[in-house]
């Protein structure tokens, strides 16, 4: 089965999980005098949830018969691609969601463009030192002083 | 009319809003130059910037400069390097490229920005003089005709979105819809489909799922597959070109103006298609001797296409001022912004805010001329940034995909939100399903959850769909809509069709 049916397949699952909630579950809590209305919060979903389980089943089992194309990266061929540096960058960019509030914005954005540019093979640690440096304190003036947006710029610790 | 212009030149040549326009074409056409970076992520990365400036106009004016920016940045790498930055850009790459090996990359250059300059123009003036009448009609919708027209639009940009995979595209249309329903609805105050989550109380930021739509997947793609960035090393000079040529390409640049204009203001066909069809129809149209020399080379084969993709991109905010429905994923992202900003874009805009309307539209001629005679003598220098090595660029590209998110919202689960969505985008670009349609479902849910609730409350029920002829009839028009196409692809299922995702 091609990628974009085992999509389907999982967009199905979410759909359904989708009408269930609305079709089961949300009418129960609703207040009396709400109950009295023409349309319930739970109107709109019902019927996006028919129509998006429609539609999936529609790709699932193949009605539509889907045009070839040559796609820009093949899927199947995954592997000989750059594809560790991609899944390290990702793994990289959550390290920084979630070092941004405890070490603050510039150590965490320094070290983020520092190990971005390391990752993809960059060596040279002193251009990828300075330029990392610039960069966080020129956004992260931007941002403070131009566009008036608080972000912590040190660890707390250090009183930032 | 007259005294709108006199209220959108004074809000327009503000010295603010002059650096907006500046800054904002320079900014898109450095980034549109980089191939595999196109408009919507430029455009999605920017959003912060210009909602935390608070100006409504501004804010439009600084986003449509970097949109027009990115095109003809986009079409600049086209021309030079034969790696078209944006998808809108294709065509011009068929002729402007060969024309670069020539060594008459200046010349490319140059009918490139005149036509792209005349494309832009002559759609602004065309907006000026059509989006007001169809604002005045679309004063007397009412919200059941409004909920109908939103149907039409996302059918549409099913429809003419995907080549040939209208279930794909609608399956992601309503994916978006679905999504629009999480979280706290205003007519109701109650959370919905929140799975007792506090950080979905408020639903899904718009500009999380804006970068992991487009600019996250367009960043992995260039981890993962590695664009040559290599160019003939060329020098580029010789700027000028000839009366004769100017007159060859004239007739070329007012047809290609009018087509690409109206292909601009249906949903779903932008700037792509308006690119290939312009070019096509010229080589049609063109005598014997000069049809042999497209693809070789020729200065009409190359004025087609950016004439028709800058007349498109002005014709796509046609459905966006006049009726607050974006036809095209960047239209989408720029609706979003306007309602960041407590704009609602519609007809009642142009009474509510004149001001915003017409300094939009002085700014699009700004802007246009900013491109001709500010970006195109320094292209040879903006043309170094695709010297920058991809080891400093690509974490400079995520960085900022990241503080885009960041700073909407001020909330570290928000980057969590968007690497995980950006995971899930890039498995369905994998798979072929386009991804615009599901932004637009996004950003359209909401109101148009609205207008359907207000249609029902006035009509106890659904019987509104029946009792006013124009709802009906626009929603058959949505109906076929999505069921011809699919009719059409079973019985041409052999045509193939070469043409790149949407813009």
């Amino acid at each position: 089965m091609a990628l974009d049916r085992w999509i389907a397949l999982i967009l199905l699952g979410i759909c359904m999980a989708y009408g269930y909630a609305a079709w089961f579950t949300m009418d129960a809590g609703l207040a009396p005098f709400m109950q009295r209305n023409p349309i319930w919060p739970s109107t709109f979903p019902k019927v996006l949830s028919i129509l998006g389980i429609a539609f999936s089943l529609i790709i699932l089992l193949g009605l539509e018969k889907s045009v070839l194309k040559e796609a820009e990266i093949d899927y199947r061929r995954l592997g000989e691609y750059h594809l560790g540096q991609a899944v390290m960058l990702l793994a990289l960019m959550v390290i920084y969601a979630l070092c941004l509030r405890p070490l603050g914005f510039l150590i965490s954005t320094s070290g983020f463009l520092i190990l971005g540019s390391f990752i993809l093979g960059e060596r040279k640690w002193h251009i990828m030192g300075l330029v990392a440096l610039i960069a966080t304190l020129v956004v992260w003036y931007l941002v403070q002083e131009v566009l008036g947006i608080y972000m912590r710029p040190l660890p707390g610790f250090l009183g930032g | 009319m007259l005294e709108g212009l006199l209220i959108g030149l004074e809000t327009a040549f503000s010295i603010k809003n002059l650096l907006m326009v500046i800054g904002g074409c320079l900014i898109g056409t450095f980034i549109g130059m980089l191939p595999g970076l196109g408009p919507m992520s430029i455009i999605a990365i920017m959003i912060p910037v210009a909602i935390s400036m608070g100006d409504p106009s501004a804010a439009l004016i600084l986003l449509a400069g970097v949109y027009y920016g990115a095109i003809f940045g986009g079409s600049t790498s086209s021309i030079l390097l034969n790696a078209p930055g944006v998808a809108g850009t294709v065509a011009s790459s068929f002729d402007g490229y060969p024309m670069a090996r020539q060594g008459k990359a200046g010349k490319a250059l140059t009918i490139a920005a005149i036509a792209s300059f005349a494309g832009g123009t002559m759609g602004a003036i065309l907006l000026m003089v059509f989006a007001p009448a169809l604002s005045s009609v679309a004063l007397l919708f009412h919200s059941a005709e409004y909920f109908a027209l939103m149907v039409v639009g996302l059918s549409a940009i099913a429809a003419f979105a995907g080549t040939g995979q209208v279930a794909k595209a609608m399956l992601m249309t309503l994916l978006g819809l679905i999504m629009a329903t999480v979280g706290e609805g205003a007519l109701f105050n109650l959370p919905r489909f929140t799975m007792g989550i506090m950080d979905l109380q408020s639903g899904f930021g718009f500009i999380t799922l804006a970068m992991a739509m487009f600019a996250l997947p367009e960043a992995l793609f260039l981890v993962l597959k590695p664009k040559d960035l290599k160019g003939d090393e060329g020098e580029i000079k010789d700027l000028r070109i000839t009366r004769a040529e100017a007159k060859a390409i004239a007739p070329v640049i007012g047809r290609q103006s009018l087509q690409g204009f109206f292909i601009g203001v249906l949903p779903g066909a932008g700037a792509t298609i308006a690119s290939f069809l312009g070019y096509a129809v010229e080589r049609n149209i063109a005598p014997k001797a000069e049809q042999d020399e497209f693809g070789k080379g020729s200065i009409k084969g190359l004025a087609a296409p950016e004439t028709a993709n800058n007349a498109a991109c002005t014709g796509s905010f046609v459905p966006l001022l006049t009726l607050g429905i974006p036809g095209s994923g960047t239209t989408a992202i720029l609706l979003g912004a306007l309602i960041a900003l407590n704009v609602t874009p519609g007809p009642r805009l142009m009474i509510d805010d004149p001001q915003i309307f017409w300094a939009v539209i002085m700014s699009m001629f700004i802007g246009n001329l900013v491109l001709l005679i500010l970006n195109l003598p320094l292209i040879p220098y903006i043309a170094k940034v695709l010297s920058v090595p991809r080891n400093y660029l690509i974490p400079f590209i995520l960085f900022f995909t990241l503080m885009g998110a960041y700073i909407g919202q001020n909330n570290a689960t928000e980057l969590l939100m968007l690497v995980g969505f950006g995971v899930c985008a890039t498995a369905l670009k994998f798979a072929d399903y386009p991804l615009a349609p599901l932004l637009i479902g996004f950003i359209l849910g909401g109101m148009m959850e609205d207008n359907f609730s207000r249609s029902m409350q006035l009509y106890d029920g659904v019987s509104f769909i029946w009792e006013r002829p124009m709802t009906l009839g626009l929603l058959v028009i949505a109906a076929i809509l999505v069921v011809l196409p699919s009719y059409r692809a079973r019985r041409a299922k052999a045509r193939q069709e070469g043409v790149a995702e949407g813009d």
